[in-house]
């Protein structure tokens, strides 16, 4: 098991290569430059001479391949290098969003766990009655909402129904304070993007155990510990639920990771500061640096939670494990 | 806009009218903490560099200025009050070449240091000489000065190359912050980019990047009893619909940038009197530019039929409910005494009420020309006001003209690169958008040599007229002279046109006392003379 971990973690290194290269140069297609959106993005007037210096001392003026090796030097020396448009440095930036995204993603997570798992299993097993029918609409309207129009809706509707109930509007908070400070006023703030994505998130959850579920259901071995004469309960939860568990926790861990820094139009929904906003901040104003380190970021997090589930998948199914 | 919303927003105009009215008699109240959403982001912390509202919202409380626009008078675009200097702003000796500043005893940083002159000198140096290497981003509004002395502690006085009336309004660029001397000469020049220390009415507390600045009142600010609030947050929201939001759920009381009209419909329809809305012009003004590098817009005939074509009154009467541009003006803020009357304006290409006899012109040009327009648009991918302008601008040369026309958008770092580097574009959007009122600065766009003129042409008559115009000290000169300049840019020589002046919106939660709407989403941000009455 260990030298299978090591292997994965050795081809990692082509993979954040191969990725570096690709996100450096195409980033460079796009035209547009930080010191113009900086010194003049907003209409005001601009002294030229102004922006060349800005360009300068962002080493923008420098040719293409010396910016590269720049780049890739970074990570020979442990150093990300400052935001093209804060100054301060990346691992700064990034550290302080990561942390909210990582608790909105494992927020998420939990919510969509406990709706997908047990729907999924009632819908397999009550298949084709009024329960499973029920069960498929609300997972099918789950996958067909976008989270951040959900999100919208749960904002007008605590808005809306708090002015009509209690006098004022209310709404979530707009700014993030971490959980060990105020707990009450993070998971006010947080509570409510995580039911929204978590909701979409389930749906998709919900159908593949439902299916996966139902396929395992049908094996032979079920039958026989049916005809043994175990009860159906005992069935689903210690024979056909562990085994269907395979394909769920594979889109649990992939949807993980991109909640991870995906979460781009709905974290704008919430106005919390994630990784995803800084995405969409990084690229509209052209800061190289920042977007690509957050490019190698989503790739090291994607890189590791296959590898996660890879070793899941092992503890899960003793064939894997064995062989 | 239905009716009764149009309603809603009137009564809460008139609410507004007599909130305004009360203010002058209610004695402000001390205490709180007032929270308020901006829409930008904040790249560094240095005044002397950035030219965002983002980074202005959020610093300009923790820094002074020399001077600044009366916080009572705002609207008012020639206005200026000392901030960091004593007695009245004053007025020029020996021919308009002098200023003499008294500089305030009883200033003090951040730190507990005194400010004294020297910091004011060692500040402006930064500003209007900055060593090579050293950014600073509005040196050229001050390209008349010629010293900057500190005469003792508490006297600055600057000496121009030759009078001008652009001065004193650069003096009150709301970016001029005033840093210590000591930080500049023990830290350098890049120490304030990521450092406070300044002198203004709240002291920076933290800032969570990405999320919100904190800050607390000074005790020591110069203004005695004031600032009014214990504190300040300004809370990062990009999205408007979350602006918008925050303050209907009062997380935030108020956003200073500005909403379109209907964001203040529903915000007055949602909550009544709670809210109160404040309205002015704005100091942004959308251009419709033709490059005249690319045939046929290299011929002054179908540049002056494209601006003939445009029924700015009849733009202006229905924009103004969708958008936020409203005033129809020449190439000065239309509130400012070198502004257009309506009168000279009815004179101005595409200016005239009579739009027919406008557009039998522009077509009359165009045949002479021997043009039928099919062309592109550029445009910048942003809804207020920029693409409801641009499909109105199709919409005029289609009614006008029978001109097939194509809206090309794009985000803005491709746009900002169309116009400055590729420069391959028919017409475009541009904008001049700026501060303090300063109209002979301002007006600089249209200049053949101007960096930010991106029609790339230019008329070598209007660039004399601006450099006598520098050169004037006699306002009725400079207003004559402007009035010559723009019949030049905007009409003969169509250099570019002017589309409507932006409308500036700013509904916000009635428990906001003491600040008023200024031309400009820069100014009046210190915040010193705001309270709130809860």
């Amino acid at each position: 098991m260990s030298k299978y971990i090591l292997k994965r973690l050795l081809m990692l290194i082509p993979t954040l290569i191969g990725a570096a290269i690709f996100v450096f140069f195409l980033l460079r297609l796009v035209p547009g430059d930080v010191c113009e959106l900086r010194l003049a993005g907003t209409g005001l007037y601009a002294d030229p001479a102004e922006i060349a210096l800005c360009q300068k001392n962002l080493g923008l003026d420098q040719p293409l391949i010396v910016q590269f090796f720049d780049f890739l030097w970074g990570y020979v020396v442990f150093d990300l290098g400052d935001s093209m448009w804060t100054g301060f440095p990346v691992v700064h930036e990034i550290g302080l969003r990561f942390e909210l995204s990582l608790q909105v993603a494992i927020m998420a997570t939990a919510v969509a766990v406990i709706i997908a798992i047990p729907l999924g299993v009632i819908s397999a097993v009550k298949q084709d009655t009024w329960i499973d029918y029920v069960v498929r609409t609300f997972s099918i309207a789950g996958i067909a909402m976008p989270s951040f129009w959900l999100g919208i809706l749960i904002i007008l509707g605590l808005l809306i129904s708090t002015q009509h109930f209690l006098g004022e509007p209310w709404m979530p908070p707009i700014d993030y304070v971490p959980i060990w400070e105020d707990p009450m006023r993070n998971l006010s703030q947080l509570i409510w993007p995580a039911v929204a994505t978590g909701y979409r998130y389930s749906a998709v959850a919900t159908r593949m155990t439902r299916s996966a579920l139902l396929e395992v259901l049908r094996e032979d071995y079920v039958r026989t510990a049916r005809a043994k004469g175990l009860i159906e309960k005992i069935i689903i939860n210690r024979h056909a639920l562990k085994n269907s568990l395979l394909p769920v926790v594979t889109i649990i861990a992939i949807e993980f990771a991109f909640l991870m820094g995906g979460l781009v139009v709905t974290e704008q929904v919430f106005n919390l500061n994630g990784l995803g906003k800084l995405f969409v901040e990084s690229v509209g104003a052209q800061d190289f640096n920042m977007t690509q380190q957050l490019v190698m970021l989503v790739v090291v997090i994607f890189v590791f939670t296959n590898l996660f589930v890879d070793v899941l998948y092992a503890w899960l199914d003793p064939r894997i494990r064995y062989s | 806009m239905t009716h009764l919303t149009t309603k809603l927003a009137l009564t809460a105009l008139i609410g507004a009218g007599l909130v305004i009215g009360s203010i002058a008699e209610a004695a402000p109240k001390s205490g709180g903490v007032l929270n308020y959403v901006v829409g930008s982001k904040i790249p560094s912390y240095d005044g002397h560099v950035e030219s965002t509202f983002g980074m202005i919202h959020p610093i300009r409380p923790f820094y002074s200025t020399l001077i600044r626009v009366n916080p009572s008078n705002p609207a008012d675009p020639s206005d200026f009050v000392c901030d960091v200097c004593e007695g009245d702003v004053p007025k020029g000796e020996e021919g308009g070449t002098k200023f003499t500043f008294k500089i305030r005893k009883d200033v003090k940083f951040h730190d507990g240091t005194p400010m004294t002159a020297h910091d004011v000198k060692a500040t402006m140096d930064k500003v209007v000489f900055p060593p090579k290497g050293v950014a600073s981003n509005r040196k050229a509004f001050f390209r008349a000065v010629d010293s900057i002395t500190a005469d003792n502690d508490y006297q600055v006085t600057f000496k121009l190359k030759f009078p001008t009336g652009t001065f004193i309004p650069a003096l009150a660029l709301p970016f001029n912050f005033i840093y210590a001397k000591k930080d500049l000469d023990a830290h350098g020049y890049q120490w304030h980019k990521k450092n406070i220390n300044g002198t203004g009415p709240f002291k920076f507390v933290q800032h969570q990047k990405g999320s919100f600045v904190e800050g607390v009142k000074n005790p020591t600010y110069h203004f005695k009893g004031q600032p009014y609030l214990d504190g300040i947050k300004a809370i990062s929201a990009p999205k408007l619909a979350v602006r918008v939001q925050a303050i209907r759920g009062d997380r935030a009381a108020i956003e200073f940038r500005g909403f379109p009209p209907k964001h203040r419909d529903d915000l007055v329809k949602a909550l009544g009197d709670k809210i109160t809305v404040q309205e002015s012009d704005w100091n942004c003004v959308l251009m419709m530019t033709p490059n005249h590098k690319v045939k046929p817009f290299d011929d002054v005939r179908v540049r002056r039929a494209l601006t003939l074509a445009i029924d700015r009154w009849g733009g202006s009467k229905y924009l103004s409910r969708i958008a936020i541009v409203k005033t129809v003006g020449g190439v000065v803020y239309p509130n400012h005494e070198f502004a257009a009357t309506p009168e000279e304006l009815s004179k101005l290409a595409g200016y005239s009420k009579d739009v027919k006899g406008s557009r039998a012109e522009a077509k009359k040009l165009l045949k002479e020309a021997g043009v039928n327009l099919n062309f592109e648009l550029h445009n910048r991918g942003v809804d207020q006001p920029y693409k409801v302008v641009g499909t109105w601008l199709i919409d005029q040369w289609k009614k006008g003209l029978g001109a097939k026309v194509k809206q090309r958008v794009q985000p803005s770092p491709p746009f900002y690169a169309t116009l400055r580097k590729k420069k391959d574009f028919d017409v475009s959007v541009d904008f001049n958008c700026q501060s303090v009122i300063n109209p002979i600065a301002d007006i600089t766009k249209f200049l053949s040599t101007a960096g930010n003129n991106y029609s790339q042409g230019g008329d070598a008559k209007a660039d004399a007229i601006y450099a006598k115009l520098e050169k004037s000290a006699d306002p009725k000169e400079q207003r004559a002279l402007i009035r010559q300049y723009e019949k030049r840019v905007i009409d003969d020589a169509m250099v570019a046109a002017i589309t409507l002046w932006w409308y500036k919106i700013n509904p916000h939660r009635s428990y906001v006392k003491g600040w008023k709407i200024a031309p400009s989403h820069y100014l009046n941000q210190h915040l010193d003379n705001v309270w709130l009455d809860k």
